[in-house]
């Protein structure tokens, strides 16, 4: 199939569709509006149910009902409304459910603004709802990746039946670029658990209580364990540029982007610069960032927040190496230049720690 | 046995199929419920699965298990089984019903979990329709978690947190449903019933089969609130409470139907098709190819431009970079565009980002543009001094602005750009006239791989000749002005 230069809000629709989705419900935000948007004009054509919720409450409660259903189902939405899905999310990891969500990050706490953000990354990644869950958590760089990984999303998502996110921001939320879109179509199934109406289903519960404790406690183990599977299993990053890279940039989504063109840059300049960019959030590229903590002086974070990745990338390097932070936040993106001028009064420095 | 004949009726000594036999799925005495004895609960189970087993419905049924005390009916029900967060059953209920409208979904609620915490969430189901079944156990107080007060708890009532009684002046009223939902247009039917004698117990029977057959009949929302008694929290033995039902709370809560449109109720709409599966990527405007993008890439050529787009919102600031991005991508190259988006886009300023590369491109962000095109004079001000030395700048304006002369290091072309497109049909195609202007002086593009783009984007055959005529001005406008050019 051809490219198609579109918004990345639109991708993720098309993606989704693409993988089997046909169920969205949700409830307007900027800067995620277009993806409901999109679902409302789409859905019904494919044979898919589009709602508008009476809120995001409603929303991630309707995705557990179309996941109860055996239907592939999303919601999309940006930091406030995130913040109030989160006991849902806790409930669709507690009853296995599979969906996906999109959050495109906006600035906050509050209100906030509307700008591009990475804020959300802590109630993410972290699991912002109650109890020992995980989300997997996919961090698209381009239009392209709001397709493909919105697509990867879904598959993660039956795999593990967990709720996935797809975390973005604004910026590529909001922005214009070709996408390839797969040439095959995936028929949605119906799996086995779920509850449908049907006299083969009619023995399905779907539930996330245990009562007795230590049910409750093989249950979370059993969740434990599909999580450490995950993180065997299901770690995606590019590494770029970083094999004789003495400063390694770590960052994801826009961010990535912008140090890509700082290594480019740095590279001209003659500084070994690389980049590290997970693509799963969680589970976390920690072993790629210890391997090479082995040949890199320090590290550089840089995320548009006060610093939540950076606490993930300090756990995965514990402490060999020194990690720098550069963090701008409210919707001010850093330019290339204010991340190689960081870079350029690195080197000396770890130049003298190596001698 | 005593004889337990009673002329006219058949004693039936078995429990509903639609219980399981055993209740399996509970961790200890498996022959009873854990309801507390005289509990509404229990009795409205029952009515329920009678129901599916009178309409035969049992393989068809989704059960919806609510927070509260009632959060173990699964353990009761042989049919489908969902346990829900604290009062959203009907949001599950909605999209269960939506992904699967053969099955008969049954929402169960006590008073704390409908009208308290998921008051947004039964008032909005009701509201628009869904062909759902809501069972409405209305007991006056938080059961499960120990006899706090509910929406539904009556003026005076002592609960643990209204330990002086419910005062209207710190709590409120108490919260009647079903007159509440039976003022919207769409529910069919919502009917209140009680359990404080044993006729009222076989109305509330009929009204539960009742509001269960609608939805068999494809009807929309059903409700029956059910007036439920609760022995342990109102303290007092199973008779006293129930003839606290049959004589209290119906005084604040009157039986009857308030909603009843199952005759008159139109009927809904049959869903649309669903399309062949080969016909989806179609449907999404993605078959034979949107974008051609033909990799026509001219031979070797490297190319890096940083477009910077500004104005006024309204003046067609987004789409010009749209239709630059969009013809970029029909030549070969890389593009990507990007609006301005978050605080800038107060104030009814607009401008974006551009990039058409050779290369893949690696942050789609234009700080130090090589070609800006600034439709109004904030934007000039604001976005020169970025521009690389060497590079482009178009102005919609006649005079460069004091203060702006001093870059004697950039191509400067300055026209009234929306006084050309006025002349050439629209100046509203401003845009288009910079556009013509921009292609002209840097060769940027072939004119047909724009023509191509601004097609795709244009529906209409009228503006697509405006457009193109403006296109010419401000090729036009380059090639004859002169004027301000260094
Ligand atoms: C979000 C949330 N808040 C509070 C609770 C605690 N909680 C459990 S049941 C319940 C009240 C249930 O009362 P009601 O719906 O009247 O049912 P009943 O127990 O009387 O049958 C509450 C507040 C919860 N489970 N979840
Ligand atoms: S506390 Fe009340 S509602 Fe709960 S089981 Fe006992 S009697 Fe029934």
């Amino acid at each position: 199939m051809s490219k198609q230069l579109i918004k990345g809000n639109e991708a993720i629709v098309k993606g989704a569709i693409l993988a089997g989705c046909r169920a969205f419900y949700g409830y307007p935000i900027t800067p995620a509006s277009e993806i409901a948007e999109a679902a409302a004009l789409y859905m019904p054509q494919v044979g898919g149910v589009f709602l508008q919720a009476e809120s995001e409450v409603a929303a991630i409660n309707m995705l557990y009902g179309a996941a109860s259903a055996g239907v592939r189902a999303m919601t999309a939405s940006s930091g406030p409304g995130i913040s109030l899905m989160q006991e849902g999310i806790s409930y669709l990891a507690g009853a296995e459910l599979p969906c996906v969500i999109a959050d495109i990050m906006r600035g906050g706490p509050g209100l906030g603004n509307i700008a591009p953000e990475q804020g959300d990354y802590n109630q993410v990644v972290k699991g912002g709802g109650h109890g020992c869950y995980r989300t997997l958590v996919l961090a698209p760089e381009s239009v392209q990746e709001m397709a493909s990984l919105t697509s990867l999303a879904f598959d993660l998502a039956d795999k593990y039946r967990n709720p996935v996110v797809v975390l973005a921001d604004g910026c590529i939320g909001q922005m214009m670029e070709p996408v390839e879109f797969p040439a095959t179509v995936v028929e949605p199934q119906v799996p086995r658990w779920a509850v449908t109406g049907t006299a083969d289903s009619r023995p399905n519960l779907i539930t996330s209580l245990h009562l007795d404790p230590d049910d409750l406690e093989a249950h979370i183990r059993h969740l434990e364990a599909k999580y450490r599977r995950a993180e065997r299993e299901e770690v995606r990053f590019e590494s770029w540029r970083t094999e004789d890279a003495e400063i390694v940039l770590v960052g994801y989504g826009i961010v990535a982007r912008i140090l890509k063109a700082a290594v480019e840059q740095a590279r001209s300049e003659g500084l070994a610069v690389g980049l590290l960019r997970p693509i799963t959030l969680y589970p976390f590229p920690g072993d790629e960032l210890r391997r090479l903590s082995r040949r890199a002086c320090a590290f550089v974070v840089v995320e548009l927040s006060t610093g939540q990745l950076v606490d993930d990338v300090r756990l995965a390097v514990e402490g060999r190496r020194p990690v720098e932070f550069h963090g701008r936040a409210g919707g001010n993106i850093p330019g290339c230049e204010e991340v190689l001028a960081l870079v350029r009064d690195m080197i000396p420095r770890e130049q003298m720690a190596d001698a | 046995m005593p004889d337990l004949t009673i002329p006219g009726y058949t004693v039936v000594h078995e429990k509903p199929r639609s219980f399981y036999p055993v209740c399996e799925r509970k961790p200890e005495m498996q022959h009873q419920t854990h309801y507390c004895p005289g509990c509404g609960h229990g009795i409205a189970h029952k009515l329920i699965a009678v129901a599916i087993d009178e309409l035969g419905i049992q393989d068809r049924t989704v059960l919806i298990s609510p927070v509260g005390c009632s959060v173990f009916a699964y353990y009761y029900f042989d049919t489908g089984n969902i346990q829900v967060a604290h009062g959203r059953a009907p949001a599950v209920a909605t999209a269960v019903k939506r992904s699967r409208p053969e099955s008969i979904v049954i929402a169960y609620q006590g008073d704390g979990d409908l009208a308290a915490i998921g008051a947004a969430e039964i008032l909005h189901a009701a509201n628009r329709g869904e062909p759902i079944t809501v069972i409405f156990i209305n007991n006056g107080t938080y059961g499960m978690t120990g006899g706090q007060m509910a929406p539904t708890t009556l003026i005076g009532q002592t609960t643990t947190t209204t330990p002086f009684g419910r005062n209207v002046w710190n709590e409120g009223y108490p919260l009647h449903v079903s007159e509440l939902l039976a003022s919207l247009e769409a529910p069919v039917y919502v009917e209140r019933v009680g359990l404080g004698s044993n006729k009222q117990i076989m109305n509330a029977a009929r009204a539960v089969r009742r509001a269960i057959e609608n939805q068999v009949k494809g009807l929309g929302f059903s409700l029956v609130e059910i007036l439920s008694p609760c022995p342990t929290i109102w303290k007092m033995n199973p008779v006293e409470a129930q003839r606290r039902v049959l004589e209290e709370t119906v005084k604040t809560f009157p039986l009857g139907q308030f909603r009843d449109r199952t005759k008159s109720a139109p009927a809904r709409p049959a869903a649309a098709p669903v399309p062949l599966f080969a016909e989806i990527p179609a449907i999404l405007g993605l078959a034979n190819g949107a974008s051609p993008a033909a990799k026509t890439m001219r031979s070797g050529e490297t190319i890096d431009w940083r477009v910077r787009v500004a104005g006024f919102g309204g003046q067609g600031v987004l789409m010009l970079g749209e239709v630059l991005a969009e013809a970029g991508l029909d030549a070969g190259f890389e593009v990507s565009w990007l609006p301005s988006y978050g605080p800038e886009m107060r104030s009814g300023t607009s401008n974006c980002h551009v990039r058409l590369s050779s290369k893949p491109i690696d942050s789609p962000l234009v700080l130090h543009p090589n070609v800006l095109l600034a439709m109004n004079e904030p934007s000039l001000r604001k976005f020169l001094a970025p521009v690389e030395p060497g590079g482009w700048v178009f102005y919609n304006g006649t005079e460069i602005p004091q203060g702006c002369a001093g870059r004697l290091d950039v191509h400067f072309i300055a026209r009234p750009f929306a006084e050309i497109a006025g002349n050439a049909g629209d100046a509203r195609s401003a845009n288009m006239t910079m556009l013509g202007a921009l292609l002209e002086a840097t060769g940027m593009l072939a004119e047909e791989r724009v023509l191509a783009a601004l097609r795709r984007r244009v529906s209409s055959g009228h503006w697509l000749e405006v457009d193109r005529r403006a296109l010419d001005g401000g090729r036009e406008a380059v090639t004859k002005g002169v004027r301000h050019e260094s």
